[in-house]
């Protein structure tokens, strides 16, 4: 199966912009405390970006970390084709009594969301996590919800994946739907 | 000395990036047998898993459910608990499991004992053993994992690896680093996992200590070999200094504690002559002003009590990996 673009650069762009915007309106009166979070390794970049761009339109200047998520997975003793490979969380900051905004690119099962948020307690007790991300697909697995949302695709096919690509680390600025 | 960390994070980032690497070995019995890219691997996890280490929750739960048992054959306390702390630091439980050297002195017992153990339902069988290849022995006969913390003159992989990774995190890369192992290398199996795993990483090794304390076999080693301390002390980048065995003391094969101190320690005059930022290692419990003197010991140019930290982090990313080997039959 080959891989169909369904959001291009442009609405890429304006998507992120959304979130941001978003994001802002939220938080505003809390922005001191406000830091982003992003969850390896799209949900890095897309805080990246997102941190810039509070900077610039909102004048929110948020600290802002990567949380790596593998020990926390609730798939490492399955039987698996892929092994994950374990990587560094670098969160700079203490999270105590923060409110902390988790960054991914794609919700869909809850699963990476319910990992990054042990694995966020374990490094302290925010003041609350909010969870950010640009693509909902559904299919939950878990009791879990975005706050923020850039754009919600729903499909009922299970196998076909939404993935988001970054020019950073993909080449190009894109979401696809196929098998990656 | 100027402590620059190694870049290499970017490196592993790409890696992963890229084609995964998958690790298939659920039994770590020796750095022989290891590529350099999964030596490489093994470094990246662990520079991972010195971050748990860091947090307020010094814990994480990959090993949640598992059962990593110590079973050691000879006198230990460091290994041991810095396996027993790697363990509990991925959530496993820990059984610690001591037996006199004397009252095994069979193989079949050595395998009643694993299998009495792997009963109960364990995961992860961490062995240390008089006897080389006791650890190849059990991973033959078992469905546990198991990791050697130390058979006889034959590997100490972990130790190996947490030397070897302490100088990847100075020095950033193996490659072209000449490091010198003084001591008494045949009884060493410090010094065996060593060799092993710095020359497949592209490193030059180089021997150092009285001939009547080299292998038999030492030609066939890919090292140079070197009696006079002094000679080569200037060259090198890591000086790795083995701990003297005092039940060697003594023994025929053995200068006397002056001399060997006088041709083999590690004193602050014969530091002088060596490279400003080499890196000054020792596996530990160190004798003051045996192989090391104090001041060497404790000055700036010593990793001994890094090497300690690292064995943490390194042991964790054995037992992770072993495991998620494991998890994929």
């Amino acid at each position: 199966m080959t891989n169909q673009t369904i959001v291009k650069a442009e609405e890429l762009e304006r998507l992120v912009k959304q979130l941001a915007q978003e994001i802002a309106n939220d938080v505003k009166d809390e922005s001191p405390v406000v830091a982003l979070v992003g969850v390896r390794s799209r949900g890095e970049i897309l805080a990246q970006r997102l941190q810039a761009l509070l900077a610039q339109n909102h004048q929110i200047h948020a600290d802002r970390g990567t949380l790596d998520i593998t020990l926390y997975r609730d798939d490492l003793n399955r039987a698996a084709d892929k092994q994950p490979v374990v990587k560094t969380t670098e969160i700079d900051f203490d999270i105590n009594d923060r409110l902390i905004v988790l960054v991914d690119d794609v919700l869909q099962t809850g699963r990476s969301t319910r990992a990054a948020m042990d694995a966020l307690i374990d490094l302290g007790r925010p003041e609350a996590i909010r969870l950010a991300v640009l693509i909902d697909r559904g299919q939950r697995e878990l009791p879990i919800r975005a706050d923020y949302v850039a754009k919600t695709i729903t499909t009922t096919d299970r196998n076909q994946k939404v993935s988001v690509h970054f020019h950073e680390t993909d080449g190009c600025d894109e979401v696809v739907f196929g098998n990656d | 000395m100027d402590v620059s960390v190694g870049s290499s994070t970017a490196d592993n980032t790409a890696a992963a990036e890229g084609q995964a690497f998958v690790w298939q070995r659920k039994h770590l019995l020796g750095l022989r047998e290891l590529s350099a890219e999964e030596l490489n691997h093994i470094f990246d996890t662990a520079e991972s898993f010195k971050e748990v280490s860091q947090r307020s929750v010094k814990k994480a739960p990959p090993l949640r459910g598992k059962v990593v048992v110590n079973l050691f054959f000879e006198d230990s306390t460091r290994t041991r608990s810095s396996f027993s702390l790697a363990a509990s630091r991925l959530s496993a439980d820990v059984l610690d499991f001591t037996v006199k050297a004397s009252s095994v002195s069979k193989g079949e017992t050595l395998l009643d004992t694993a299998r009495n153990l792997e009963a109960m339902g364990i995961d992860i069988i961490v062995i240390r053993h008089s006897a080389g290849g006791a650890p190849y022995m059990l991973s033959q006969s078992i469905d546990a994992c198991v990791v050697n913390a130390g058979d006889g003159y034959h590997e100490h992989p972990t130790q190996g690896l947490l030397d070897i990774f302490t100088i990847r995190e100075l020095r950033g890369s193996l490659k072209g680093l000449k490091v010198a192992i003084v001591g008494d290398i045949a009884h060493s199996r410090v010094a065996r996992s060593n060799i092993w795993g710095l020359t497949t990483l592209g490193a030059e090794v180089f021997l150092v200590g009285p001939p009547t304390l080299m292998p038999s076999a030492v030609n066939q080693l890919p090292v140079t070999v070197c009696h006079n301390f002094d000679e080569i002390v200037g060259e090198m980048d890591v000086l790795n200094m083995l701990r003297v065995q005092f039940e060697r003391i003594g023994s025929p094969m053995f200068p006397s504690v002056r001399e060997y101190s006088r041709l083999f320690g590690l004193t602050e005059e014969r530091m002088t002559r060596a490279k400003k930022d080499v890196l000054v290692m020792h596996p530990g419990p160190i004798n003051r002003g045996l192989e090391i003197e104090s001041e060497v010991a404790d000055g700036p140019n010593s990793t001994i009590l890094r090497q300690v930290t690292n064995g943490l982090a390194v042991r964790m990313a054995v037992l992770f990996l072993v495991n998620q080997a494991a998890a994929m039959e």
